[in-house]
């Protein structure tokens, strides 16, 4: 009972849903920053200002429903604790920049987690919103929308010339930065990615792994964003990552398709081992568990294993991430305490999904 | 195989270098090969910042300009001072960040080639405008929109609906002028 109720809170509500292109592309993310103009940005603001943009926050739109988005929950970093910080680090609803400032930063978060809106990070504002799969126009579209519904209450600081004026010139222009998390085990299997991977920087998107260090993708999970923030419009930005992402998808598909034709019996081989390391093992380093997890990921997508939930991937992923298994533990672990742990919540969350 | 600097460890790094057409094989250990510089990983001590500040001073002097007027232009950048939030050139470029949205004014025509760099040669916004100070701008980029449409419009001598555009335009224009004497 403790480990389901933990588990609704591990996973964001939105997540639970399914959203188009669900197989591949996990979750489709807009993130905009936006500054007052009228304070100076918090990498040199002062205590007090930093304090004051806070403070309007908090009496400004504590509580406050924006359509969908009910209820916005101010939570302020300093009144966290170090594994707290992190639990929300993984689950993306703050970025590690915000959790390493000590004073006047926070957030603040809708009920259904699917919007986080992080304060005096290196911007005063960052707005970010999700959607399960692939659904950046959505995203797009409802993240204006509370962009407005913000700027009725907000001075922002834009210039007509150089748009929305943000503390990195990396980020000025729409201050926007579309992003798609996808999972293409069949892509790296087959060592693709690496080669359209240039092709892709050409275009002015970047692919990065994640999970992992550098470019090397733990899980098989990529995320696919957008560089250029000036010189071009929302929608033209979200239109060429959209068109890449397709293009991403039919690929996987078709690799996938290859694989099964080609090597069916070893892939099959593959992932029922995954998945009887997940279901049996008693310690388990997190990038064994990524691993398996792609694997167990993409038996059910191919239809090999029918028991298991297809958002078990994002699920586990989050759940066996160090902050959270410390969280579950109520406990700081060391890190071999925390391969048993993992194994163990991984053993229990596979026998929940067959009793259910 | 050893490592040739410090003949403890496993050499785990190999390196060819040729100099001048003289060619030397190098094996170290990691360890070594990071304090002797023979390679640098990149993720511990090299950051975005570092390369956008990298960008920045290549807005000075380099060993291709040494016409006094370059170097002056640039003693006279790094002498610039935001005077809403204080921030000057040098520390601009030093962190690669602007201090508060003034800045962007201050540092004006010293950015342009930072941006065209990060944007794939982009300087100029064409994005979203917001409600609150867009009223006006919202209209400028229409009449502009109207206006480079009614150009191909009179070049391919559709000069019927050009006239429609032209009045559009003309509307659009006196709505504008109304703001502004309204203001």
């Amino acid at each position: 009972m403790s480990l389901q109720h933990f588990m609704n809170e591990a996973i964001s509500p939105w997540m639970n849903q399914e959203g188009p292109d669900s197989d591949i592309v996990m979750s489709s993310r807009i993130r905009l920053a936006r500054n007052f103009s009228h304070y100076p940005f918090p990498l040199i603001a002062s205590e007090k200002t930093l304090e004051e943009v806070m403070t309007f926050f908090e009496e400004t739109f504590k509580h406050k429903t924006f359509r969908d988005y009910a209820d916005f929950e101010v939570i302020k970093m300093k009144d966290l604790q170090p594994i707290e910080k992190r639990v929300l680090v993984e689950k993306h609803l703050v970025s590690p920049h915000l959790a390493e400032k000590p004073d006047h930063s926070g957030t603040l978060i809708s009920q259904n987690e699917q919007v986080s809106i992080m304060i005096n990070e290196e911007d005063h504002i960052r707005i970010q919103l999700y959607f399960p799969g692939f659904q950046l126009d959505r995203a797009l579209e409802q993240a204006s929308q509370l962009d407005d519904w913000l700027e009725e209450k907000i001075d922002y600081a834009f210039d007509e010339k150089r748009g929305y004026l943000t503390a990195c010139p990396t980020n000025v222009g729409t201050g926007m930065r579309a992003s798609v998390m996808m999972h293409l085990p069949a892509l790296s299997m087959t060592h693709q990615i690496n080669r359209m991977t240039p092709a892709i920087n050409q275009l002015g998107l970047v692919v990065r792994g994640i999970y992992g260090e550098g470019s090397e993708a733990v899980g098989n999970i990529f995320q696919i964003s957008n560089q250029i923030t000036l010189g071009k419009s929302e929608q033209d930005i979200v239109e060429d990552l959209h068109s890449v992402v397709k293009q991403l998808i039919d690929q996987e598909r078709r690799a996938r398709e290859a694989l099964i034709n080609r090597s069916g019996i070893q892939l099959e081989d593959r992932i029922f081992r995954s998945y009887g390391v997940l279901r049996n093992s008693r310690i388990i380093e997190s990038k064994e568990a990524a691993k398996c997890l792609s694997d167990l990921r993409l038996g059910i997508d191919l239809g090999l294993i029918d028991d298991i939930p297809q958002t078990i991937l994002n699920e586990l992923m989050i759940l066996t991430q160090p902050g959270f298994l410390q969280q579950y533990a109520k406990a700081t672990l060391n890190p071999e305490e925390r391969d048993i742990r993992r194994a163990s919540l991984i053993r229990e969350r596979l026998q929940l999904e067959n009793e259910e | 195989m050893e490592c040739q600097e410090c003949h403890q460890r496993q050499a785990t790094v190999h390196l060819t270098q040729i100099v001048n057409g003289q060619k030397t094989e190098i094996h170290v250990c990691e360890q070594c090969a990071k304090e002797k510089g023979y390679v640098s990983y990149g993720e511990e001590n090299f950051t975005l910042n570092d390369l956008l500040s990298g960008l920045f001073h290549s807005e000075g002097p380099s060993p291709f300009s040494t016409h006094n007027q370059q170097a002056q232009s640039y003693q006279q950048a790094s002498q610039l001072k935001c005077p809403t939030c204080g921030l000057t050139y040098q520390e601009f470029a030093r962190i690669g960040k602007f201090g508060c949205a003034s800045c962007y004014k201050t540092f004006d025509d010293r950015i342009n080639p930072i941006l065209r760099r990060v944007h794939s040669g982009n300087t100029r916004h064409d994005g979203k405008i917001p409600k609150r100070e867009g009223g006006k701008l919202h209209l400028k980029r229409e009449i502009d929109e109207y206006k480079s449409k009614l150009k191909e419009l009179i070049e391919q001598e559709e000069f019927e609906q050009a006239a429609n555009f032209r009045d559009k335009i003309r509307t659009l224009e006196s709505q504008l002028h109304q703001g502004e004497d309204g203001e």
